[in-house]
């Protein structure tokens, strides 16, 4: 699975993107952003205001609750400031 | 329908004139182009828009489709810059044409508060002394959330 970052996700990561292989057990958005978050400190730092995290699974808009089994791309990003 | 997410410049002026020229059996037209602002007690050097290419050409084209079955838009073109902007540039346009003017406006209002909130862009500002992410306003969320889902 690929993951993307964007914004301040991504600075804080310092990386825009990684393949990821979480185990089964990971079946949400919610659950994939635990599991990365638990991967060290910077991780945990940057995904700490979980209520500011945004997804999308596949191109689609998703919420913390959309599954993210057999997914290809799935993106992470604080909410938008188009326009 | 026209859907353009783009890095490079562009004219505003010569963009409203294609839509009118293009645009069969409608009687109003409304262009409205986003600039970007630098204030004079904070003023910036530039703005940086980071862009979900992919996500924002998919989420436009459907907050497009359904403007233009709620407010019987005849047309309606959306231009959204990304990458460096200095004070200014025009950042964004958006242009509906409709038979009647108020479904012109309101289309053209609905885009607007649509784009700010659910389309994935991100702004950065680079002031004189060092950069900020802008954060999203509950404002915006506020004006999106009064046309329903």
């Amino acid at each position: 699975m690929k993951v993307l970052y964007f914004a301040w996700l991504r600075e804080r990561l310092n990386k825009g993107e990684e393949e990821v292989s979480p185990p089964a057990q990971v079946a949400t958005v919610g659950d994939l952003i635990g599991w990365l978050a638990a991967e060290d400190e910077a991780a945990e730092l940057a995904f700490a205001k979980r209520h500011l995290i945004r997804a999308a699974v596949d191109g689609k808009l998703a919420t913390h609750e959309t599954p993210v089994a057999g997914a290809e791309v799935v993106a992470f990003f604080p909410p938008m400031t188009g326009g | 329908m026209d859907v353009r997410v783009t890095s490079e410049p562009f004219d505003p002026g010569a963009e409203a004139n294609a839509f009118i020229a293009r645009t069969q059996g409608a009687g109003a037209a409304v262009t409205f182009t986003g600039i970007v602002r630098s204030k004079a007690e904070d003023p910036i050097l530039a703005l940086e828009l980071e862009c979900y290419v992919d996500l924002a050409q998919a989420q436009i084209t459907a907050i497009l489709a359904e403007a233009a079955s709620r407010f019987s838009l005849l047309d309606a073109t959306v231009i959204h810059r990304h990458g460096r902007l200095v004070p200014g540039e025009p950042i964004m346009q958006v242009m509906t044409a409709a038979p009647h003017r108020e479904d012109a406006f309101r289309g053209a209002e609905f885009l607007m508060d649509y784009l700010k909130t659910d389309a994935p862009f991100w702004k950065k500002e680079v002031t004189p002394t060092g950069e900020r992410w802008v954060e999203a306003k509950a404002e915006d969320d506020e004006a999106r959330e009064r046309w329903g889902q």
